[in-house]
Protein backbone atom coordinates (compact mmCIF):
# COMPACT_ATOMS: atom_id res chain seq x y z
CA UNK A 1 0.00 0.00 0.00
CA UNK A 2 1.30 3.28 -1.04
CA UNK A 3 -0.83 5.40 1.08
CA UNK A 4 -2.34 5.39 4.67
CA UNK A 5 -5.58 6.19 3.18
CA UNK A 6 -7.04 4.70 0.13
CA UNK A 7 -10.89 5.64 -0.52
CA UNK A 8 -11.55 2.18 -1.67
CA UNK A 9 -11.27 1.80 1.75
CA UNK A 10 -13.85 3.53 2.65
CA UNK A 11 -16.01 0.04 1.43
CA UNK A 12 -13.89 -1.98 3.96
CA UNK A 13 -15.50 -0.23 7.14
CA UNK A 14 -17.57 -3.26 8.22
CA UNK A 15 -14.63 -5.21 8.39
CA UNK A 16 -13.72 -3.83 11.59
CA UNK A 17 -16.12 -6.65 12.65
CA UNK A 18 -13.71 -9.20 12.40
CA UNK A 19 -12.56 -10.00 15.69
CA UNK A 20 -15.12 -7.90 17.61
CA UNK A 21 -18.35 -9.01 15.73
CA UNK A 22 -20.74 -8.51 18.72
CA UNK A 23 -19.14 -4.60 19.18
CA UNK A 24 -19.06 -3.81 15.85
CA UNK A 25 -22.76 -4.58 15.70
CA UNK A 26 -23.55 -2.98 18.39
CA UNK A 27 -21.52 0.24 16.89
CA UNK A 28 -23.56 0.44 13.73
CA UNK A 29 -26.62 -0.28 15.37
CA UNK A 30 -26.32 3.15 17.05
CA UNK A 31 -24.32 4.86 14.45
CA UNK A 32 -27.53 4.02 11.81
CA UNK A 33 -29.85 5.18 14.19
CA UNK A 34 -27.71 8.74 15.00
CA UNK A 35 -27.11 9.25 11.72
CA UNK A 36 -29.75 7.50 9.21
CA UNK A 37 -33.15 8.64 10.42
CA UNK A 38 -34.88 12.09 11.17
CA UNK A 39 -35.06 12.69 14.72
CA UNK A 40 -35.20 15.89 16.58
CA UNK A 41 -32.45 16.69 13.62
CA UNK A 42 -33.26 16.15 10.42
CA UNK A 43 -31.30 13.50 8.57
CA UNK A 44 -30.29 16.86 6.44
CA UNK A 45 -29.31 18.43 9.56
CA UNK A 46 -27.31 15.25 11.22
CA UNK A 47 -25.18 15.31 7.84
CA UNK A 48 -24.27 18.63 7.93
CA UNK A 49 -22.83 18.19 11.84
CA UNK A 50 -20.92 14.91 10.54
CA UNK A 51 -19.31 16.84 7.79
CA UNK A 52 -18.29 19.24 10.21
CA UNK A 53 -17.30 17.05 12.75
CA UNK A 54 -15.56 15.07 9.35
CA UNK A 55 -13.38 17.71 9.10
CA UNK A 56 -12.52 19.09 12.54
CA UNK A 57 -11.12 15.60 13.08
CA UNK A 58 -9.60 15.28 9.60
CA UNK A 59 -11.30 11.97 8.40
CA UNK A 60 -10.90 11.74 4.47
CA UNK A 61 -13.03 8.44 4.66
CA UNK A 62 -15.99 11.20 6.50
CA UNK A 63 -15.49 13.77 4.26
CA UNK A 64 -16.29 12.06 0.89
CA UNK A 65 -18.87 10.32 2.95
CA UNK A 66 -20.59 13.20 4.33
CA UNK A 67 -20.33 15.70 1.09
CA UNK A 68 -22.15 13.14 -0.82
CA UNK A 69 -25.04 12.53 1.77
CA UNK A 70 -25.61 16.63 2.50
CA UNK A 71 -26.50 16.49 -1.30
CA UNK A 72 -28.37 13.25 -0.91
CA UNK A 73 -30.43 14.88 2.12
CA UNK A 74 -30.61 18.71 0.45
CA UNK A 75 -28.20 20.81 1.44
CA UNK A 76 -26.68 22.83 -0.94
CA UNK A 77 -22.70 23.93 -1.56
CA UNK A 78 -23.26 26.91 -0.03
CA UNK A 79 -24.43 25.55 3.73
CA UNK A 80 -22.19 22.50 3.18
CA UNK A 81 -19.31 25.42 3.17
CA UNK A 82 -20.71 27.44 5.73
CA UNK A 83 -20.61 23.49 8.64
CA UNK A 84 -16.95 23.94 7.95
CA UNK A 85 -16.43 27.20 8.90
CA UNK A 86 -18.33 26.58 11.53
CA UNK A 87 -15.65 23.49 12.60
CA UNK A 88 -13.08 25.83 11.85
CA UNK A 89 -14.06 28.57 13.68
CA UNK A 90 -14.45 26.50 16.39
CA UNK A 91 -11.09 24.90 16.38
CA UNK A 92 -9.31 28.60 15.98
CA UNK A 93 -11.78 29.25 18.97
CA UNK A 94 -10.65 26.64 21.30
CA UNK A 95 -6.89 27.40 20.37
CA UNK A 96 -7.62 30.76 21.60
CA UNK A 97 -9.17 30.48 24.11
CA UNK A 98 -6.72 27.89 25.62
CA UNK A 99 -4.47 31.59 25.57
CA UNK A 100 -6.38 32.33 28.55
CA UNK A 101 -4.51 29.56 30.47
CA UNK A 102 -0.99 31.15 29.23
CA UNK A 103 -2.17 33.94 30.50
CA UNK A 104 -2.93 32.80 33.85
CA UNK A 105 0.84 30.94 33.77
CA UNK A 106 2.11 34.03 32.56
CA UNK A 107 0.89 35.90 35.42
CA UNK A 108 2.03 32.91 38.35
CA UNK A 109 5.51 34.00 36.72
CA UNK A 110 5.51 36.93 37.32
CA UNK A 111 6.91 37.85 40.79
CA UNK B 1 -16.94 20.51 -24.97
CA UNK B 2 -17.13 16.40 -23.77
CA UNK B 3 -19.30 14.17 -25.46
CA UNK B 4 -21.55 16.26 -28.02
CA UNK B 5 -20.96 13.56 -31.08
CA UNK B 6 -24.06 11.16 -30.65
CA UNK B 7 -22.77 8.23 -28.40
CA UNK B 8 -23.72 5.19 -30.32
CA UNK B 9 -26.36 3.08 -28.45
CA UNK B 10 -25.71 0.01 -27.29
CA UNK B 11 -27.08 -3.20 -24.88
CA UNK B 12 -24.23 -4.28 -22.79
CA UNK B 13 -24.81 -8.43 -21.01
CA UNK B 14 -26.55 -7.69 -17.79
CA UNK B 15 -23.92 -7.34 -15.16
CA UNK B 16 -25.43 -6.62 -12.06
CA UNK B 17 -28.86 -8.95 -12.71
CA UNK B 18 -31.91 -6.44 -12.41
CA UNK B 19 -34.39 -9.26 -13.04
CA UNK B 20 -32.59 -12.03 -10.68
CA UNK B 21 -33.18 -8.51 -7.79
CA UNK B 22 -37.13 -8.61 -9.17
CA UNK B 23 -37.15 -12.51 -8.84
CA UNK B 24 -35.56 -12.44 -5.64
CA UNK B 25 -38.05 -10.30 -4.01
CA UNK B 26 -41.08 -11.35 -5.60
CA UNK B 27 -41.06 -8.29 -7.48
CA UNK B 28 -43.74 -8.73 -10.51
CA UNK B 29 -43.94 -5.67 -12.99
CA UNK B 30 -46.27 -6.47 -15.64
CA UNK B 31 -47.92 -3.30 -17.36
CA UNK B 32 -50.97 -1.92 -15.74
CA UNK B 33 -52.38 0.03 -18.16
CA UNK B 34 -51.31 2.07 -20.83
CA UNK B 35 -52.63 5.87 -20.14
CA UNK B 36 -49.90 7.61 -21.51
CA UNK B 37 -48.31 8.05 -24.88
CA UNK B 38 -44.67 9.47 -24.70
CA UNK B 39 -43.11 10.78 -28.01
CA UNK B 40 -39.87 11.29 -28.19
CA UNK B 41 -40.26 14.04 -31.50
CA UNK B 42 -36.93 14.90 -32.00
CA UNK B 43 -32.86 14.45 -30.96
CA UNK B 44 -32.39 18.09 -32.31
CA UNK B 45 -31.90 20.44 -28.64
CA UNK B 46 -30.02 23.76 -28.10
CA UNK B 47 -28.81 22.74 -25.60
CA UNK B 48 -25.84 19.74 -24.66
CA UNK B 49 -26.46 18.51 -21.38
CA UNK B 50 -23.88 16.26 -19.27
CA UNK B 51 -26.35 14.03 -18.07
CA UNK B 52 -28.44 13.86 -21.06
CA UNK B 53 -29.63 10.26 -21.97
CA UNK B 54 -30.99 10.79 -25.60
CA UNK B 55 -27.15 12.37 -26.45
CA UNK B 56 -29.44 15.17 -27.71
CA UNK B 57 -27.78 18.45 -29.06
CA UNK B 58 -28.12 21.18 -32.04
CA UNK B 59 -26.55 18.46 -34.72
CA UNK B 60 -28.78 16.13 -33.99
CA UNK B 61 -30.98 15.30 -37.41
CA UNK B 62 -33.78 12.55 -35.84
CA UNK B 63 -36.94 13.47 -36.52
CA UNK B 64 -40.83 11.67 -36.51
CA UNK B 65 -41.85 11.87 -39.85
CA UNK B 66 -44.99 13.46 -40.95
CA UNK B 67 -46.27 10.14 -41.45
CA UNK B 68 -45.54 8.96 -37.79
CA UNK B 69 -47.33 11.75 -36.18
CA UNK B 70 -50.28 11.23 -38.04
CA UNK B 71 -49.81 7.61 -37.04
CA UNK B 72 -49.16 8.91 -33.33
CA UNK B 73 -52.94 11.00 -33.95
CA UNK B 74 -54.89 7.91 -35.12
CA UNK B 75 -53.61 6.06 -31.84
CA UNK B 76 -54.64 8.85 -29.73
CA UNK B 77 -57.90 9.24 -31.58
CA UNK B 78 -58.85 5.46 -31.69
CA UNK B 79 -58.01 4.89 -27.97
CA UNK B 80 -59.55 6.65 -25.15
CA UNK B 81 -57.93 4.70 -22.72
CA UNK B 82 -54.89 6.91 -23.81
CA UNK B 83 -55.66 10.10 -21.48
CA UNK B 84 -52.12 11.73 -21.89
CA UNK B 85 -49.70 13.28 -24.43
CA UNK B 86 -46.13 13.25 -23.52
CA UNK B 87 -43.71 14.89 -25.81
CA UNK B 88 -39.89 15.23 -25.42
CA UNK B 89 -37.35 15.23 -27.48
CA UNK B 90 -34.18 16.69 -27.73
CA UNK B 91 -36.23 19.93 -27.27
CA UNK B 92 -39.51 18.85 -28.66
CA UNK B 93 -40.55 21.95 -29.84
CA UNK B 94 -38.14 22.10 -32.37
CA UNK B 95 -39.82 19.32 -34.53
CA UNK B 96 -41.39 21.30 -37.23
CA UNK B 97 -44.97 19.63 -36.45
CA UNK B 98 -45.06 19.79 -32.58
CA UNK B 99 -47.47 22.79 -32.88
CA UNK B 100 -50.11 21.06 -35.02
CA UNK B 101 -49.48 17.50 -33.54
CA UNK B 102 -50.55 19.59 -29.74
CA UNK B 103 -53.35 21.15 -30.76
CA UNK B 104 -54.66 18.08 -32.92
CA UNK B 105 -54.42 15.92 -29.41
CA UNK B 106 -55.63 19.11 -27.76
CA UNK B 107 -58.64 19.03 -30.08
CA UNK B 108 -58.95 15.22 -28.92
CA UNK B 109 -59.25 16.17 -25.61
CA UNK B 110 -56.14 14.81 -24.65
CA UNK B 111 -53.56 16.37 -21.41
CA UNK B 112 -50.48 17.14 -23.44
CA UNK B 113 -47.48 17.76 -21.40
CA UNK B 114 -44.32 18.99 -22.76
CA UNK B 115 -40.45 18.36 -21.74
CA UNK B 116 -39.53 22.24 -22.23
CA UNK B 117 -36.10 23.02 -21.42
CA UNK B 118 -36.93 26.80 -21.00
CA UNK B 119 -33.94 28.22 -23.00
CA UNK B 120 -35.08 26.91 -25.89
CA UNK B 121 -37.71 30.04 -25.76
CA UNK B 122 -34.73 32.12 -26.04
CA UNK B 123 -32.64 30.29 -28.27
CA UNK B 124 -34.91 29.14 -30.66
CA UNK B 125 -33.86 26.84 -33.39
CA UNK B 126 -30.47 26.28 -32.98
CA UNK B 127 -30.37 25.46 -37.15
CA UNK B 128 -32.48 26.87 -39.43
CA UNK B 129 -32.22 29.91 -36.35
CA UNK B 130 -36.15 30.26 -36.01
CA UNK B 131 -37.30 31.67 -33.31
CA UNK B 132 -39.60 30.12 -30.40
CA UNK B 133 -40.43 33.49 -28.01
CA UNK B 134 -44.03 32.32 -29.30
CA UNK B 135 -43.82 29.13 -26.91
CA UNK B 136 -45.24 30.14 -23.70
CA UNK B 137 -48.32 32.27 -25.47
CA UNK B 138 -48.83 28.96 -27.12
CA UNK B 139 -48.48 26.26 -24.54
CA UNK B 140 -51.13 28.78 -22.56
CA UNK B 141 -53.60 28.75 -25.69
CA UNK B 142 -53.52 25.15 -25.66
CA UNK B 143 -53.54 25.12 -21.72
CA UNK B 144 -50.31 22.41 -21.72
CA UNK B 145 -48.86 21.06 -18.63
CA UNK B 146 -45.04 22.55 -19.21
CA UNK B 147 -42.89 20.14 -17.50
CA UNK B 148 -39.53 21.66 -17.25
CA UNK B 149 -35.60 20.84 -16.26
CA UNK B 150 -33.80 23.14 -13.74
CA UNK B 151 -31.39 20.65 -12.05
CA UNK B 152 -30.85 23.20 -9.26
CA UNK B 153 -32.40 26.31 -7.90
CA UNK B 154 -28.80 27.73 -7.69
CA UNK B 155 -26.18 28.98 -10.62
CA UNK B 156 -23.37 26.72 -9.74
CA UNK B 157 -25.21 23.35 -9.80
CA UNK B 158 -27.60 24.05 -13.16
CA UNK B 159 -24.68 25.53 -15.06
CA UNK B 160 -21.97 22.60 -14.37
CA UNK B 161 -24.67 20.51 -16.16
CA UNK B 162 -26.52 22.51 -18.62
CA UNK B 163 -23.74 24.69 -19.75
CA UNK B 164 -22.91 27.93 -18.89
CA UNK B 165 -25.67 30.42 -18.78
CA UNK B 166 -27.84 28.48 -18.74
CA UNK B 167 -29.23 29.01 -15.72
CA UNK B 168 -29.57 32.55 -16.03
CA UNK B 169 -31.59 32.01 -19.07
CA UNK B 170 -34.02 29.68 -17.28
CA UNK B 171 -35.61 32.33 -14.50
CA UNK B 172 -35.95 34.59 -17.84
CA UNK B 173 -37.54 32.00 -19.74
CA UNK B 174 -39.42 31.29 -16.23
CA UNK B 175 -40.50 34.56 -15.65
CA UNK B 176 -41.91 34.80 -18.99
CA UNK B 177 -44.42 31.69 -18.08
CA UNK B 178 -45.46 33.15 -14.90
CA UNK B 179 -45.94 35.85 -17.09
CA UNK B 180 -48.98 34.42 -18.51
CA UNK B 181 -50.62 32.37 -15.20
CA UNK B 182 -48.14 29.32 -15.18
CA UNK B 183 -47.53 27.92 -11.88
CA UNK B 184 -49.38 30.67 -10.48
CA UNK B 185 -52.40 29.52 -8.28
CA UNK B 186 -55.65 29.71 -9.39
CA UNK B 187 -54.75 29.95 -13.24
CA UNK B 188 -55.02 26.10 -14.00
CA UNK B 189 -51.69 26.48 -15.88
CA UNK B 190 -49.25 24.09 -14.68
CA UNK B 191 -45.32 24.26 -14.07
CA UNK B 192 -43.99 21.79 -13.00
CA UNK B 193 -39.59 21.41 -12.48
CA UNK B 194 -37.35 18.46 -12.99
CA UNK B 195 -34.25 18.32 -10.73
CA UNK B 196 -31.81 15.55 -11.01
CA UNK B 197 -28.43 15.46 -9.48
CA UNK B 198 -25.31 16.63 -11.58
CA UNK B 199 -23.18 13.60 -10.75
CA UNK B 200 -23.13 10.05 -9.07
CA UNK B 201 -25.51 10.60 -6.54
CA UNK B 202 -29.26 9.88 -4.94
CA UNK B 203 -31.61 13.10 -5.21
CA UNK B 204 -32.75 14.18 -1.97
CA UNK B 205 -36.28 14.03 -1.15
CA UNK B 206 -38.43 15.51 -3.28
CA UNK B 207 -40.95 17.27 -0.77
CA UNK B 208 -37.85 18.69 1.26
CA UNK B 209 -36.22 19.66 -2.29
CA UNK B 210 -39.40 21.20 -3.70
CA UNK B 211 -40.33 23.30 -0.48
CA UNK B 212 -36.27 24.66 -0.80
CA UNK B 213 -36.18 25.77 -4.62
CA UNK B 214 -40.31 27.01 -3.87
CA UNK B 215 -38.62 29.29 -1.06
CA UNK B 216 -35.07 30.02 -2.89
CA UNK B 217 -37.23 31.19 -6.36
CA UNK B 218 -39.51 33.17 -5.21
CA UNK B 219 -37.15 34.79 -2.65
CA UNK B 220 -34.23 35.45 -4.89
CA UNK B 221 -36.10 35.53 -8.41
CA UNK B 222 -39.93 36.08 -7.88
CA UNK B 223 -40.68 33.31 -9.24
CA UNK B 224 -43.31 30.40 -8.59
CA UNK B 225 -44.45 26.98 -9.93
CA UNK B 226 -46.41 23.99 -9.11
CA UNK B 227 -44.69 20.89 -8.31
CA UNK B 228 -41.08 19.50 -8.04
CA UNK B 229 -40.18 15.89 -9.72
CA UNK B 230 -36.80 14.16 -8.70
CA UNK B 231 -35.29 12.45 -11.38
CA UNK B 232 -32.31 9.74 -10.57
CA UNK B 233 -29.80 10.16 -13.44
CA UNK B 234 -29.57 6.33 -15.83
CA UNK B 235 -26.29 5.19 -15.97
CA UNK B 236 -26.61 4.73 -20.01
CA UNK B 237 -25.30 7.11 -22.98
CA UNK B 238 -23.69 10.53 -21.96
CA UNK B 239 -23.78 10.25 -18.31
CA UNK B 240 -22.56 7.20 -18.49
CA UNK B 241 -19.52 7.98 -20.37
CA UNK B 242 -19.06 10.68 -17.90
CA UNK B 243 -19.29 8.08 -14.89
CA UNK B 244 -16.34 5.54 -16.81
CA UNK B 245 -13.89 8.60 -17.15
CA UNK B 246 -14.57 9.58 -13.29
CA UNK B 247 -13.76 5.82 -12.52
CA UNK B 248 -17.36 6.10 -10.74
CA UNK B 249 -19.29 3.93 -12.76
CA UNK B 250 -18.85 0.74 -10.79
CA UNK B 251 -19.33 3.14 -7.11
CA UNK B 252 -22.67 4.33 -8.79
CA UNK B 253 -24.22 1.07 -9.87
CA UNK B 254 -23.55 -0.21 -6.72
CA UNK B 255 -25.14 2.99 -5.03
CA UNK B 256 -28.10 1.95 -6.62
CA UNK B 257 -28.09 -1.91 -6.28
CA UNK B 258 -27.73 -1.18 -2.40
CA UNK B 259 -30.55 1.53 -2.62
CA UNK B 260 -33.01 -0.69 -4.32
CA UNK B 261 -36.60 -0.56 -3.03
CA UNK B 262 -39.30 -2.85 -4.73
CA UNK B 263 -41.68 -0.41 -3.50
CA UNK B 264 -40.00 2.19 -6.21
CA UNK B 265 -40.23 -0.70 -8.63
CA UNK B 266 -44.21 -1.16 -8.21
CA UNK B 267 -44.23 2.20 -9.47
CA UNK B 268 -42.10 2.50 -12.35
CA UNK B 269 -43.35 4.06 -15.00
CA UNK B 270 -43.37 1.44 -17.84
CA UNK B 271 -45.98 -0.27 -16.48
CA UNK B 272 -48.29 2.38 -17.39
CA UNK B 273 -46.84 4.36 -20.57
CA UNK B 274 -45.03 3.37 -23.78
CA UNK B 275 -42.98 5.53 -25.75
CA UNK B 276 -42.31 6.61 -29.49
CA UNK B 277 -39.16 6.59 -30.73
CA UNK B 278 -38.32 9.04 -34.11
CA UNK B 279 -38.17 6.53 -35.90
CA UNK B 280 -41.76 4.99 -34.94
CA UNK B 281 -40.53 2.35 -32.61
CA UNK B 282 -42.34 1.57 -29.11
CA UNK B 283 -39.93 1.32 -26.31
CA UNK B 284 -41.55 0.63 -22.92
CA UNK B 285 -39.72 4.13 -21.88
CA UNK B 286 -37.72 6.68 -23.02
CA UNK B 287 -33.87 4.84 -21.38
CA UNK B 288 -35.06 1.64 -23.08
CA UNK B 289 -35.34 3.22 -26.49
CA UNK B 290 -31.94 4.97 -26.25
CA UNK B 291 -30.20 2.26 -25.53
CA UNK B 292 -32.68 0.63 -28.61
CA UNK B 293 -33.87 -2.04 -26.41
CA UNK B 294 -37.49 -2.63 -28.06
CA UNK B 295 -40.54 -3.23 -26.54
CA UNK B 296 -42.11 -6.49 -28.16
CA UNK B 297 -45.05 -8.50 -27.70
CA UNK B 298 -45.78 -11.94 -26.03
CA UNK B 299 -43.96 -13.89 -29.39
CA UNK B 300 -40.96 -11.36 -29.07
CA UNK B 301 -42.29 -9.61 -32.35
CA UNK B 302 -40.98 -5.84 -32.14
CA UNK B 303 -43.70 -3.05 -31.79
CA UNK B 304 -44.35 -0.04 -33.59
CA UNK B 305 -47.15 2.88 -33.91
CA UNK B 306 -47.48 1.50 -37.54
CA UNK B 307 -49.23 -1.90 -36.64
CA UNK B 308 -50.10 -0.80 -33.28
CA UNK B 309 -52.00 -3.19 -31.62
CA UNK B 310 -53.08 -2.24 -27.91
CA UNK B 311 -54.07 -5.20 -26.68
CA UNK B 312 -51.30 -6.88 -27.51
CA UNK B 313 -49.13 -3.88 -26.45
CA UNK B 314 -50.90 -3.93 -23.26
CA UNK B 315 -49.87 -7.49 -22.84
CA UNK B 316 -46.15 -7.45 -23.79
CA UNK B 317 -43.25 -8.57 -21.33
CA UNK B 318 -41.69 -5.29 -20.64
CA UNK B 319 -37.75 -5.45 -21.30
CA UNK B 320 -35.50 -4.89 -18.19
CA UNK B 321 -31.74 -4.02 -18.08
CA UNK B 322 -29.43 -2.97 -15.00
CA UNK B 323 -29.85 0.68 -16.10
CA UNK B 324 -33.82 -0.24 -14.09
CA UNK B 325 -31.76 0.16 -11.10
CA UNK B 326 -32.02 4.11 -11.44
CA UNK B 327 -35.41 4.18 -11.82
CA UNK B 328 -35.80 1.79 -8.61
CA UNK B 329 -33.70 3.56 -6.09
CA UNK B 330 -34.04 5.07 -3.02
CA UNK B 331 -37.27 6.75 -3.91
CA UNK B 332 -37.65 5.72 -7.30
CA UNK B 333 -37.74 7.90 -9.95
CA UNK B 334 -40.16 8.32 -13.16
CA UNK B 335 -40.70 11.28 -15.55
CA UNK B 336 -43.49 12.02 -12.83
CA UNK B 337 -40.25 12.13 -10.43
CA UNK B 338 -40.16 9.44 -7.23
CA UNK B 339 -42.98 6.53 -7.32
CA UNK B 340 -42.47 5.78 -3.46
Amino acid sequence: MSNYYESEDLKKFGDIGQHAKKLADGFFKYYGDVTGTDGALTKREKALIALAVSHAQKCPYCIDAYTTQCLETGSNPEQMMEAVHIAAAMQAGITLVHSVQMQNHLKKLVL
Amino acid sequence: MNAILPIKAFQEKARYGFEERLRRDGVRLPPLSIDTLQVNLTKLCNQVCRHCHVDAGPHRKEMLSPEGITKCREILERHPQITRLDLTGGAPELHPGFDAFVEAAVALGKHVMVRHNLTVQLDGNPQTKESKEYLPAFFARNRIEVISSLPYYQEYFTDAQRGSGVFRKSMQAMQRLNALGYGVAGSGLVLNLVYNPVGPYLPAAQAGLEADYKRELKDKFGLVFNGLYTITNMPINRFKLHLEKAGQLEPYMEKLLAAFNPAAAAGVMCRSLISVGHDGRIYDCDFNQMLEMDAVDAKRKKLTIFDFDFGRTLRRPIQFGDHCFGCTAGAGSSCGGATA
